[in-house]
């Protein structure tokens, strides 16, 4: 696969390891936060780790839209699909977070009509196809996402397609990042900055951290050669005592961003005052929502929406785990009460939480073992 | 382990730990109480001075017609293929139909003689079989069930529980064909590609196999439903060592990768209908793979790993540049990701 | 977050105003490309995919660039460490940083 597999390189990473290890100060210990859900997964995926100094700490940020999204957003959602004709589409990731009285596939069993989405084109599609039921499509993402879910409204409301709304949960990631920063408990170095929300917003918006928190950020892909590089970029500032915004993912990430992406989100979503993001509370201007003049396609002024707060249980860490406080190992249900198969919070559920990516990849690993694995076959 | 889901979902047939929570939780301490053999393909029973080999599988593919099979073929396929990784060799076998009102008689008739087709390939004859009918909208057009009886292939006795660290692990050809074909035929995700499951009957490929190397096969099993992950995995638990894969070694069609990339999945997880994996003993695993890679459909089988010590009951998956993760069972169904 | 796949842009649905199909690893899907209005692509064109939109246009430049800066790494090491087996330069500080090779 042509600008996957040149960017897999095993030669190329062994000298990216190298000289990470060259760069790295003995005496240092670095704490660099990934902030985006993806780049956790690609760490696990790709056992990074395994090739990195154990003086290089990556802490996992909360770039993953699906674990921020509070309980009763879902609830929400599925008491509308409840609701007699409702098609409720979702993206894969939603289907098993857990909601108050279970998952989208566990209300599936109980007869909703819950369908796997690609991609929200498909969801309109859907209602089309569907004309005596309606589609509500459950939006999620951070601005990545968002202006494909503009973009449709605009068809649907350009070819007058009355059966379909979008739940719109469209987060933003620099509050996200301005939280984290914000929060006593963190002592960071460095970030590895969001990828692909970074082709829609572009690199500028990161500069503040470099100017007024004075650390490196740089924008990265998602493939081994992409991440180790970002992380030797990052190396070399912290060791020449700079703090700037630079660009890895150039090949995919414009400086400015995408003006046609900014557009549609603009003339379709707006601000909320403020939403509430689970583990981290409630934030100003931090989530999109439909503009009335899309309210005809807006769920949540179609349906009456309950407005469900839920708390999540007093025992799990999901908030400490998400701002990158607590290991996942560290939460006093991992791996006991909750685990893939039940998990308590998103962080669990969804591919690119922390706490899934460690059980699913790692927790296993032993230390002594790691060290004396050789190729096999 | 109790079962105590209150109602069956969806994930509790698709082969990972949730399918293997309700056997284990529910069925097994009721129906195979005492029984002390660990659950595998195909059961070998003794009747009268004989060995017979028994085992049985039900179908409820959707699409019922897909490229490179339908649900006839790969109801015989599937039962022969249980008995081969079960060291037997298919001899006989009855089907069951469930057929749902309203489909059509051409429908029905294109799976029987694409079982037909299946059963003459293999070599085994159907010798009978029971039709019920349902009531529209409960059988996805047709579900089939087939039973099998086998006779032991000579000199092959597999038993997760005499694998050994060293021995290593062999895969018979390329991951994910049919699943990810299955996923694409039923056009929810509007992707499209050259690609055809690789529904077949595998008993050849064990056979010669076992004409150069049975004294050392340990273990086999089809991937099937859950992918090479939960097959493994279940070896890895039931043999409380640990498996280590190279992924480079690991044959994938591109376009099964390109779809895995698309949505997110892993290959690993991925279904097969066509392959097995044997655990085979260090001095006999050259003889073994090169008897496969002399046979017909076994030119791209290969080592893929090799049972270890550490990590115990865990599958490891490393790479060439040393970085490693471990592949787990899978939970439910694979879901497409955008995350 | 975002899973997103560089794939080739291999025709333009005709009579659709940006709609392309888009092959990855030979699976091919309908991509709306309205995103990249400003600089429509071309069939041959590499984009990025996330939800089937595509999101930008991948710049082969940029990633040769890339591909060049990743293999110079360690060469300027690998370079120092022959000189110092020639015993040319006892004298040097083993650490001396290697000419910078990022931007």
């Amino acid at each position: 696969m042509r600008y996957v597999d040149e960017f897999r390189d095993p030669d190329l990473i062994a000298r990216a390891s190298a000289e990470i290890y060259r760069l790295a100060d003995p005496e240092k210990h670095y704490r660099i936060l990934e902030v985006c859900g993806g780049h956790t997964h690609a760490i696990y995926r790709f056992g990074l780790k395994d090739v990195l100094p154990s003086n290089i700490e990556l802490i996992h940020g909360p770039g993953c839209p699906v674990c921020v999204l509070p309980m009763g957003r879902i609830d929400d959602g599925l008491a509308v699909a409840q609701r007699e004709g409702v098609i409720f589409a979702a993206f894969g990731d939603m289907m098993r977070v857990p909601g108050t009285f279970g998952s989208p596939l566990e209300h599936k069993a109980r007869g909703t009509d819950v369908r796997v989405v690609y991609s929200p084109a498909d969801a309109l599609q859907m209602a089309k196809k569907n004309p005596d039921k309606h589609v509500m499509f459950f939006a999620i993402g951070f601005e990545t996402t968002a202006p494909s879910t503009a973009l449709t409204l605009q068809r649907a409301r350009a070819e007058g397609i009355q059966n379909f709304s979008v739940f719109c949960n469209h987060v933003t990631i620099i509050p996200a990042m301005r939280a984290i920063l914000d929060s006593p408990d963190m002592r960071l170095d460095g970030f590895i900055g969001p990828g692909h929300v970074s082709t829609v917003i572009g690199c500028r918006p990161y500069e503040w951290i470099a100017r007024n928190e004075r650390k490196p950020v740089v924008t990265s892909g998602f493939e081994p050669l992409d991440l180790l590089q970002s992380i030797i970029m990052l190396l070399r500032q912290l060791g020449a005592g700079e703090a700037r915004v630079e660009n890895q993912y150039k090949r995919v990430v414009p400086w400015d961003g995408n003006p046609a992406a900014l557009d549609a989100m603009a003339k379709v979503l707006t601000l909320r005052p403020y939403f509430e993001w689970r583990g981290l509370g409630f934030i100003s201007q931090s989530a999109l929502k439909i503009r009335d003049e899309f309210a005809a396609w807006d769920a949540e002024q179609r349906f009456q929406i309950p407005g469900t707060r839920v708390t999540d249980p007093k025992a799990a860490q999901c908030g400490e785990v998400l701002k990158g406080v607590l290991k996942p190992a560290q939460c006093k249900l991992f791996g006991k009460e909750c685990t893939p198969e039940h998990p308590i919070g998103a962080l669990m559920v969804s591919s690119e939480g922390s706490c899934a990516a460690h059980y699913n990849y790692e927790h296993r690993k032993a230390e002594a073992m790691v060290a004396t694995i050789s190729s096999v076959a | 382990m109790r079962f105590r889901d209150p109602q069956i979902e969806m994930a509790h047939g698709a082969g990972g730990k949730a399918s293997r929570k309700l056997v284990e939780g529910l069925f097994a301490p009721i129906l195979f109480a005492g029984s002390g053999e660990l659950l595998a393909d195909a059961a070998h029973v003794a009747v009268g001075n004989a060995s017979i080999a028994i085992t049985t599988d039900s179908f409820v593919v959707k699409p019922l017609r897909f490229p490179g099979g339908s649900i006839g073929e790969l109801a015989v396929n599937g039962t022969m293929n249980d008995l081969a990784v079960s060291g037997a060799r298919g001899e006989a076998m009855v089907v069951t139909f469930i057929l749902e009102e309203g489909l059509p008689t051409s429908v029905l008739e294109y799976e029987i003689r694409a079982m037909a087709d299946a059963l003459d390939r293999a070599g085994v004859k159907l010798v009978g079989g029971d039709t019920k009918v349902v009531e529209r909208g409960k059988a996805d057009g047709m579900y089939i069930t087939t039973t099998g009886i086998g006779s032991p292939l000579p000199g092959v006795s597999v038993d997760a529980r005499s694998v050994r660290p060293g021995d290593r692990i062999l895969l018979s050809g390329p991951i994910g064909d049919h699943g990810i074909t299955i996923l694409l035929a039923r056009g929810e995700l509007d992707l499209e590609a050259d690609l055809s499951s690789d529904s077949r009957c595998v008993l050849p490929l064990i056979e010669a196999m076992a004409i150069e190397a049975a004294p050392g096969i340990r273990w086999m099993r089809d991937p099937t439903r859950g992918g090479v992950a939960t097959s493994l995995n279940e070896l890895a638990r039931d043999s409380g060592l640990g498996i280590v894969l190279s992924e480079e070694a690991i044959p994938i069609r591109d376009e099964v990768r390109g779809a895995c990339e698309l949505l997110g999945l892993d290959p690993l997880h991925i279904a097969n209908e066509g392959q097995f994996l044997a655990v085979v003993a260090p001095e006999y695993a050259d003889a073994a793979l090169h008897a496969l890679n002399c046979t017909e459909g076994g030119e791209r089988a290969i080592c893929i790993g090799e049972v270890r010590q550490e990590p115990a009951r865990s599958v490891l998956v490393t790479t060439r540049y040393g970085g490693s993760r471990i592949a787990d069972m899978l939970i439910g169904d694979a879901l497409p990701r955008i995350c | 977050m975002c899973l997103a796949i560089p794939g080739r842009i291999v025709d333009l649905v005709p009579g659709q105003e940006f709609l392309g199909t888009v092959e990855v690893a030979g699976v091919r899907r309908k991509v709306d490309l309205r995103l990249l209005e400003a600089d429509p692509p071309k069939t041959g064109d590499w984009v990025l995919i996330h939800v089937g939109f595509a999101m930008t246009k991948i710049s082969e430049q940029d990633a040769l660039e890339q591909m060049q800066m990743l293999h110079m790494l360690g060469e300027a090491e690998q370079a120092m460490q022959e000189v110092r087996g020639y015993g040319l330069d006892e004298g040097a500080d083993p650490s001396a940083a290697a000419p910078s090779a990022s931007q």
